[in-house]
């Protein structure tokens, strides 16, 4: 299971420090865990996280800051709100619920960092790879 | 005939037969483009063989309209005769194109849609629970069914493909555009979707009516209201596709009062036009609470039959994986 891959977008303005945090607490986390910063959890556009999982990304973690907190103030609404629609359809395309999730982080949350990204992978962990069949029609038949 | 008249073949593969009518819908037109070319194979209009298609050399055809998805390795092996006789190949309508309607079957298994189609649909009667098979013997003769693939394709996923004529069924207007294209020559690069660039909403009537700050506070299936018809359908919170769809068809639907359903596909820097259109209508939602985006995420019955139409096999993730 040390190959898994979960794609881990952090918000520049919490969620990164947050990560930051945790590095400078030295606490340890998945080797797992890859992470991406963007400027704000709403800059997640869906493309993203399905282009993730087509490109090898076995899970797509989106963490970002409180409700409340976010620096550009909706940002982490939207990304809320798209979440909660792409969750269920992503189930129609047959990919586990355990393999997508958004979260809060602040920066000051080192600790909160490390538990909900280990929560991620073993959530991700039993399922093992995803295995996406492939588009062309060279392995059909 | 003449010599110097164009070859040209219209085909269809998993198909609703809509593409063809198309073409039979140029009316008049299609007399003048009859005139022009010579049809070397049409099976739902002209009595050609498969064989007729065999005897031409390479390239020999000028042009293939393909229309419909891959499925079975019938149409795979047409397909791949045109590819090689034909010097263009057109896919044509959106099945070609994107997989189309047939290719929401993605979203289930073929052993799903066989445990359905051969045993338990209410309709049928099947004791001895026979399911279609690619061959064997029977009465002692050798007797051959097309197979039935785990999925469903575009064409280009098949063969390689010239130009890509969008819509379910691609418009008049743009059929004909695209043939004069291909017999004056006047053709854009190589790979190009014959429709204009821009997304719908870009050349949709009602762009004025939407507002920026607008939420969604209920999601409504177009049966359930009376739209109104000077209202974009976004800001009465019906699903429009037209945020991610390319412009083209004049605005067929919206001028029906019927919603954008998405049939021309994503417009350029689109990657996939479902996880486009979910985040344009989901970030529409007025909710701040997990609670308030549950109950609006729940209102969207079907996300990906809405958002990817026309589109799943051309999708990012393609069909849905199947668990054994
Ligand atoms: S694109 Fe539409 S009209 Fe054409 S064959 Fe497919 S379903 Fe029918
Ligand atoms: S969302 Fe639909 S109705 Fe509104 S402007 Fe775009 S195409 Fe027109
Ligand atoms: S409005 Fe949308 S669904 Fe209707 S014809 Fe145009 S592109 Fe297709
Ligand atoms: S800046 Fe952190 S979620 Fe928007």
């Amino acid at each position: 299971m040390g190959n898994l891959k979960i794609l881990t977008f952090v918000c520049n303005w919490c969620s990164y420090g947050g990560a930051d945090q945790a590095g400078g607490l030295k606490l340890v986390y998945p080797e797992s865990i890859r992470l991406v910063k963007v400027m704000c959890s709403g800059r997640v556009d869906p493309q993203m996280v399905v282009n993730a999982l087509r490109d090898g990304a076995d899970g797509v973690l989106v963490l970002g800051c409180h409700p409340g907190d976010c620096h550009y103030k909706e940002g982490n609404y939207a990304a809320q709100n798209r979440a909660t629609l792409l969750a269920p359809m992503l189930q129609q395309f047959g990919i586990e619920e355990q393999r997508f999730r958004l979260d809060w982080v602040s920066a000051g949350e080192g600790e909160r960092f490390s538990k909900v990204v280990t929560e991620m992978h073993d959530a991700v962990a039993p399922l093992g790879k995803l295995h996406l069949h492939s588009r062309s029609t060279s392995e059909v038949a | 005939m003449s010599e110097a008249k164009p070859k040209v073949a219209f085909y269809w593969c998993a198909s609703c037969g809509g593409c063809e009518e198309a073409i039979v819908d140029l009316n008049v037109a299609m007399l003048d483009v009859a005139a022009a070319i010579e049809i070397v194979l049409w099976p739902v209009a002209l009595d050609h063989k498969y064989s007729d298609v065999e005897v031409l050399a390479d390239g020999e055809i000028a042009v293939s309209f393909i229309n419909g998805a891959i499925r079975t390795d019938e149409q795979a092996h047409i397909a791949e005769l045109l590819r090689k006789k034909s010097g263009l190949v057109v896919a044509f309508g959106s099945c070609a194109h994107l997989g189309g309607i047939p290719g929401l079957a993605n979203l289930t298994s073929r052993r799903e849609i066989f445990r359905m189609s051969y045993h338990e649909s209410p309709t049928v009667v099947n004791p001895q629970k026979t399911e279609p098979i690619p061959g064997g013997q029977c009465e002692g003769k050798e007797v051959a069914l097309p197979e039935f693939w785990e999925q469903v394709h575009t064409l280009d996923q098949l063969i390689e493909v010239d130009y890509y004529l969008p819509g379910c069924p691609p418009m008049p207007g743009g059929i004909a555009n695209a043939v004069n294209a291909i017999l004056t020559g006047n053709l854009p690069a190589k790979g190009a979707v014959l429709a204009p660039d821009k997304a719908l909403c870009e050349t949709c009537g009602r762009r004025q009516s939407k507002d920026p700050r607008t939420r969604i506070a209920k999601i409504h299936r177009p049966h359930e209201i009376e739209a109104d018809p000077q209202v974009c359908f976004l800001e009465q919170g019906i699903i429009c596709c037209g945020p991610a769809t390319r412009s083209g068809c004049g605005e067929a639907c919206i001028n029906g009062n019927m919603p954008c359903s998405g049939c021309y596909g994503a417009p350029p820097g689109v990657t996939d036009q479902g996880a486009k259109l979910l985040a344009a209508i989901s970030t529409l939602f007025d909710a701040k609470t997990p609670e308030d985006a549950q109950a609006l995420a729940r209102q969207v019955v079907d996300p990906a039959g809405s958002f990817y139409r026309y589109g799943v096999p051309a999708s990012v993730l393609a069909r849905t994986i199947e668990k054994e």
